[in-house]
């Protein structure tokens, strides 16, 4: 039985490449639920349906625009925004009711969020099939390690860091970030001090969906946008912080490296059994370290 | 044993309920008996989920998992093996509580949030290999026409044959429910921290629990092989163990027969609602924050609360 084909190291390289390219994109979708988790202590089950529709509007500003270059960058900007204004209005009309409650009541919340959102899309844009360009020079591939490497993911690994750096400096070194991080760890002190940790909690849910949406408008262009992306990349999402361990931002992308890459790998080597691959890798990690790699902040 | 171990008040509810359920086939047409049978699959399904989540306090996100090995084992025994029929359905809850016992053993050194992420990661794992393994499971396909015997495969079969096996997991889960054991996990559920340091096992108790509704969950799978004659991945799917959650919500964590009540008006909904609309997720998804905002008891705690059966608020009171 020769179902492993002879595995060259230019194929080795190229699939690690394209491994941490998606790696990049679950980074950003998982480091907005994870900032969630942390701030808030609650899976936001919604948060792939934010990461769809991030995707399915980054479509709309597109075509909006005409395409192109002008197009795809305002839909970049552009699309996060629209699915945070989506998140905040869910927050501040129903959500902000619940922050007394158990934590499994918000939980559920977000899963009946999930399910409208899921059928507002399907209302708004249909069960077609859409996909949107990347502007000319993300087009086409560039030869790394002998193997062509497609030019937008090589824009990919350079937004992951980017959003890492950029949110590690917003919890850390701006004062919203401080005050949503002290709000994790003992949210009546805040409170006690004058802080409205309701807007804190907002504040946070919103900059994590947020990120979802970018998530969302960053694969746009490199997937065919369709319903039921939202349950695919919610159940990685989930995977991948548990793996990280909860809250915590660098865990989320440690668990999206193990999980993107070994997906990769998983498809040179057995390509009907690719999406196991993370699945098992999770088990592993999750046996040898049952709260994740990384220290939890809960 | 008969329904005697329910309490003498309720005897009359429940005898007219069962004779009404016996008659009913013969006089409703079969779309609505098929209906039925579909209730008591998921009803008996809630049931077990109730177990461990309402009386044990556990996150067990992704029940269907078990549901669907269950189901599965029956599929794949009827249409691989030349055993006898009686095998694969004795098998089949065997089969899920094994897998139950696995990830439980993973899931219970964890609390709360972690343990019910574990399990839908576990649970997933189970998923991804269903939905893959083309030439074994029939992969996204599932499996279809699976060769049942004739007493059972026409609807009418199914139904008597789902209402049997429900009441008698209904009267075993009961006596489970009352028995020291269910006293216990209620106890741990309720407080943790004390049950351990009175000397009571809190792992050992939850692991067993979640074999016994793991079980349950797998004799659900028989029930819903008989009763569609095919499986499909979507069965393993978190949405679906989601789903069956919010069912007990509806109904009622804390009650008995809450999940019934729960998946009834769940199953009914999504019928009815069908026909009229394709958005039943929406659906699903407003009434779901109506119940978290209005009634987080659940329809059966809320009636409990309202028209106040005597005696559970007389226990209420003592547990005060």
């Amino acid at each position: 039985m020769d179902f492993v084909q002879t595995i060259t190291l230019s194929a080795l390289c190229s699939h690690l490449l394209v491994g941490l390219s998606r790696a990049m994109i679950l980074f950003v979708v998982t480091s907005g639920m994870s900032f969630v988790l942390g701030v808030l202590r609650v899976p936001n089950v919604a948060h792939g349906s934010l990461y769809m529709i991030g995707a399915f509007a980054a479509f709309s500003i597109s075509n909006l625009f005409g395409g192109g270059s002008t197009g795809f960058w305002l839909a970049l900007i552009l699309s996060p925004f629209v699915v945070a204004l989506v998140s905040l209005i869910a927050e501040r009309s129903l959500f902000c009711h619940l922050y007394e409650r158990e934590h499994l009541m918000l939980l559920l919340f977000t899963f009946a969020l999930m399910l409208i959102l899921g059928d507002l899309v399907k209302m708004v844009w249909g069960a077609d099939y859409r996909s949107i360009m990347a502007p000319e020079y993300f087009r086409g591939s560039v030869t790394l390690f002998d193997a062509p490497f497609p030019r937008y993911n090589l824009f990919l690994l350079v937004m992951g860091p980017l959003v890492a750096v950029g949110l590690w400096l917003f919890s850390n070194k701006t004062k919203i970030g401080k005050i949503a991080r002290a709000a994790a760890v003992d949210r009546e002190m805040v409170g006690a001090i004058g802080i409205n940790v309701s807007w804190v909690f907002a504040f946070a849910f919103v900059l994590g969906c947020f990120l979802a949406g970018l998530g969302g408008a960053l694969v746009a262009p490199t997937v065919s946008i369709t319903i039921g992306m939202d349950h695919d990349i919610i159940i990685e999402a989930f995977l991948i912080v548990t793996i990280g361990g909860l809250g915590n931002m660098w865990g989320a992308m440690v668990g999206s490296l193990i999980f993107g890459i070994t997906q990769s790998f998983g498809i040179l080597f057995l390509p009907q059994f690719a999406i196991v691959f993370p699945y098992l890798a999770v088990v592993i990690i999750l046996i040898w370290r049952p709260t994740g790699i990384l220290k939890s902040v809960w | 044993m008969s329904k005697g171990i329910f309490s003498l008040k309720s005897f009359g509810p429940i005898a007219a309920l069962l004779i009404a359920l016996v008659i009913l086939p013969s006089i409703i047409p079969r779309f609505y008996i098929y209906i039925l049978a579909v209730i008591f699959v998921t009803a008996l399904l809630a049931m077990s989920l109730n177990m461990v989540v309402g009386h044990g306090g556990l996150f067990q996100f992704h029940h269907g998992a078990f549901y669907g090995v269950g189901a599965y084992t029956v599929a794949l025994m009827l249409t691989k093996t030349s055993l006898p029929v009686w095998v694969g359905f004795v098998a089949a809850p065997f089969v899920a509580a094994f897998v139950g016992l696995l990830i439980g053993l993973f899931c219970v050194r964890l609390t709360r949030l972690y343990f019910g992420m574990l399990q839908i990661s576990l649970g997933s794992l189970i998923w991804a290999i269903a939905f893959r393994w083309y030439s074994f499971t029939g992969g996204d396909d599932g499996i279809h026409g699976i060769p049942l015997p004739s007493l059972i495969s026409s609807t009418t079969g199914a139904y008597y044959f789902g209402l049997i096996l429900l009441i008698i997991s209904l009267i075993v889960m009961f006596l489970i429910f009352k028995s020291p054991f269910g006293a216990t996990l209620q106890a741990i559920r309720d407080n943790p921290e004390r049950c351990e340091a009175i000397g009571i096992n809190v792992r050992r108790h939850q692991l067993i629990a979640i074999v016994i509704a793991t079980f349950f969950a797998g004799i659900a799978g028989v029930l819903f092989v008989v009763v569609e004659g095919s499986v499909f991945p979507d069965l393993l799917f978190w949405v679906f163990s989601l789903e069956i959650f919010v069912m007990c919500l509806l109904g009622g964590w804390f009650t008995f027969a809450g999940p019934i009540l729960g998946a009834a008006i769940m199953i009914s909904l999504r019928t009815f609602a069908g026909i009229y609309t394709e958005y039943w997720t929406m659906i699903l998804g407003i009434m779901l924050i109506l119940l978290i905002f209005f009634l987080p008891e659940g329809v059966w705690g809320y009636l409990v609360e309202k028209f106040g059966f005597q005696r559970k608020k007389s226990l209420e009171k003592e547990r005060q």
